[in-house]
């Protein structure tokens, strides 16, 4: 019985997150910087006639790339050629296995979670996977034996294991806050409002006016830890390359960095890990910042109680469960569009811009946060 | 039972480290033989950490994890500082001091 | 269940270590070996319930430590280039001999010697437990290993540095 929910949330997370998302990227990806720079976007590809608005683009690049020839340039060492591109791409399909999609639900006596492997350490699993993909844009520059290739190889490196560092960094914070590295336990926790002036009661001692008191927010880690979450989403965003960090791949300076190379499908499987990490990198930051699965006023018990009340305990659940579904794709929407967004606004980071970004800036302010976090931890919990 | 198994595991691994460190002449080849020794005695400090049911295997190998790491560090760093005035690798033609 | 998992991760690390050791031209594809050792060993780890420790060997050993190594291979170019074929042959059997008779004594003698393992409570290796007693018995070595990476820190740039003149 266990074994089947695997299987399903597995076949759920491949075919639709994998499958369907990664199609819909693509053409976010153009209509969106069309939209931003004034233009129409790609709109040509049809099927007897119908363009529908440029759909269709992402099933005519797979296409393409599929009748491409397969090139290995001449002294390279074919075994590292062609594992570079698995290994780039493995990682980041690994990731969803520790995201939850929905909470734990209880129909009669069976108790389901929507996460694949509900670990304890869930996030220490994320990180370690993604360290991971650094030896895919390693081997790839290497293995391609090209001047080019090895430049953009060493700049991807570098790139990867200093932001993996600032990466952990910038959400100690956030632990310290929610106090579990579980992220089932994380967006469950999420599910909860506190009052915005609760604060004066636990410091001062004085009673919350009135008139203040009302105000609530939803206990989300962007409320939480507004400096974490622009620290963690610039340092993942470096950390998968995403432009304006794509000094690795620069098009403009080593022409392709180091997927140079490769072509038909073996670029098509660097272009799908590339662009599968949009949607992974927003799911991590949905569950950590924005509330995962969880609707901003309405708790799980609000909803159950409220639809149960009328209908019945099961179907209450079934709202419950489609309901937190939906609010968690649409938050890793959001998310995707601000990736798109921070693409086409911002230029390419210098190299020593990015390095200097990561050392200078981004890993002094994370410790800072993790005193202030701290302090302000304590003084919140003198009172109480 | 996998205590034991891990065990032997752990002296398998120890015994190509060290291998790995005498016979190789490629520096970087000895010094990730050296990591590969450091990993083995990770792995008999963690089973036998299991075994008795006490942390202090858990804390001893988080400690030498990271002096692997300022070890590969500064290991690495004499290689670069190595290759620049011998332009090699190779420990044979580092053999100054050898009578 | 356990006991095959352990088997075929214990077959993987020794894969990678021989194809680390008997790679003789190829350092690279020697180093990513090392990496299949590491993310195996850091797999048996979480078999042995050493779950903070495990996810810590992928992320600093086989994540940035052997990057690291790759780093500098790429770093100084080093391509393929032929080493004189090795010698000790001879002691090379002994040594893998006397290795081979240590690991099968111990595989026969331990279980005896040792008996069953303790029960540990569900949490044991998890990270509240060795946090805490990381920041409660283990501290002076904790803040020992601080002041080491500063050092090796410090030591690694002056070494790696080009004077300026």
């Amino acid at each position: 019985m266990i074994l089947v929910g695997v299987i399903v949330k597995m076949l759920f997370i491949v075919l639709v997150v994998a499958g369907l998302f990664l199609p819909l990227i693509t053409w976010v990806e153009r209509k969106q910087s069309a939209v931003m720079q004034d233009r129409i976007g790609a709109n040509r590809a049809d099927l007897a006639g119908l363009t529908l608005i440029g759909l269709l683009h992402p099933a005519a690049d797979v296409l393409k790339l599929l009748s491409k020839e397969d090139v290995v340039p001449l002294g390279a060492n074919r075994v590292l050629h062609r594992l570079a591109p698995v290994i780039a791409l493995v990682p980041a399909i690994v990731t969803l296995a520790v995201i939850p999609f929905g909470g734990t639900y209880t129909i009669g006596d069976t108790t389901f979670s929507l996460v694949v492997a509900d670990i304890d350490w869930g996030i220490l699993f994320v990180f370690a996977v993604g360290s991971l993909a650094t030896y895919g844009a390693v081997m790839a520059g290497w293995a391609s034996n090209s001047n080019w290739g090895l430049l953009g190889s060493m700049r991807a490196s570098a790139q990867m294991i200093s932001y993996e560092v600032t990466m952990g960094l910038s959400i100690v914070g956030l632990f310290m806050c929610f106090g579990t590295l579980k992220l089932t336990e994380m967006a469950a926790l999420q599910d909860q409002t506190f009052r915005l002036f609760g604060f004066l009661e636990h410091v001062f001692g004085v009673a919350v006016p009135g008139f203040l008191d009302w105000l609530r927010l939803p206990m989300w880690g962007v409320f939480l830890q507004p400096l974490g979450f622009i620290l963690f989403l610039t340092c993942i965003m470096a950390e998968n390359k995403r432009p304006p960090f794509d000094a690795p791949e620069g098009e403009s300076e080593i022409i392709a960095g180091y997927h140079m190379e490769y072509s038909g499908m073996r670029f098509g499987l660097f272009y799908t890990a590339e662009f599968l990490e949009v949607p992974v990198i927003g799911t991590i930051v949905t569950s950590l910042f924005l509330g995962g699965w969880a609707i901003p006023w309405l708790s799980t018990t609000d909803i159950v109680g409220g639809v149960s009340s009328v209908f019945g305990q099961g179907f209450a659940v079934g709202v419950c469960i489609v309901l937190h579904v939906l609010s968690f794709l649409l938050k890793v929407v959001v998310l995707i569009w601000l990736q798109m967004a921070l693409r086409w606004t911002l230029p390419r980071f210098r190299y020593d811009q990015v390095m200097d970004l990561c050392w200078k800036m981004i890993l002094p302010i994370s410790i800072a946060n993790v005193f202030v976090t701290g302090a302000v931890i304590l003084f919140l919990e003198r009172g109480a | 039972m996998l205590v034991e198994k891990a065990v032997a595991l752990s002296v398998i691994l120890f015994v190509l480290g060290t291998l790995g460190a005498v016979t190789r002449r490629n520096l970087i080849v000895i010094l990730m033989s050296i990591e590969l020794m450091l990993n083995a005695v990770n792995l008999a400090l963690i089973a036998f950490s299991r075994q008795w049911g006490d942390l202090a295997g858990h804390v001893f190998v988080l400690m030498v994890i990271v002096v692997a790491a300022a070890e590969v560090a500064v290991g690495l760093g004499i290689v670069i500082a190595l290759f620049r005035n011998r332009e090699s690798i190779n420990v044979e033609d580092s053999s100054l001091l050898k009578w | 269940m356990i006991d095959f998992l352990f088997y075929v991760f214990a077959a993987l690390a020794v894969a990678g270590a021989l194809g680390m050791l008997l790679n003789t031209r190829n350092t690279v594809a020697g180093a990513l070996s090392l990496v299949g050792t590491m993310v195996s060993l850091g797999a048996i780890y979480v078999l042995l319930d050493a779950y903070l420790i495990g996810a810590l060997q992928i992320l600093v050993y086989a994540g940035a430590i052997v990057v690291l190594f790759l780093f500098v291979v790429m770093l100084l170019n080093l391509r393929e280039d032929a080493f004189s074929p090795e010698r000790l042959r001879f002691t090379k059997l002994i040594g893998v001999a006397i290795g081979a008779l240590v690991g099968v004594e111990l595989l026969l003698l331990l279980p005896a010697a040792l008996g069953p393992a303790a029960t540990v409570p569900a949490d044991f290796g998890g990270y509240r437990m060795v946090g805490a007693a990381l920041f409660t018995d283990w501290v002076l070595a904790f803040e020992v290993t601080s002041l080491l990476l500063l050092a090796a820190m410090v030591g690694a740039v002056v070494l790696a540095k080009r004077s300026i003149d």
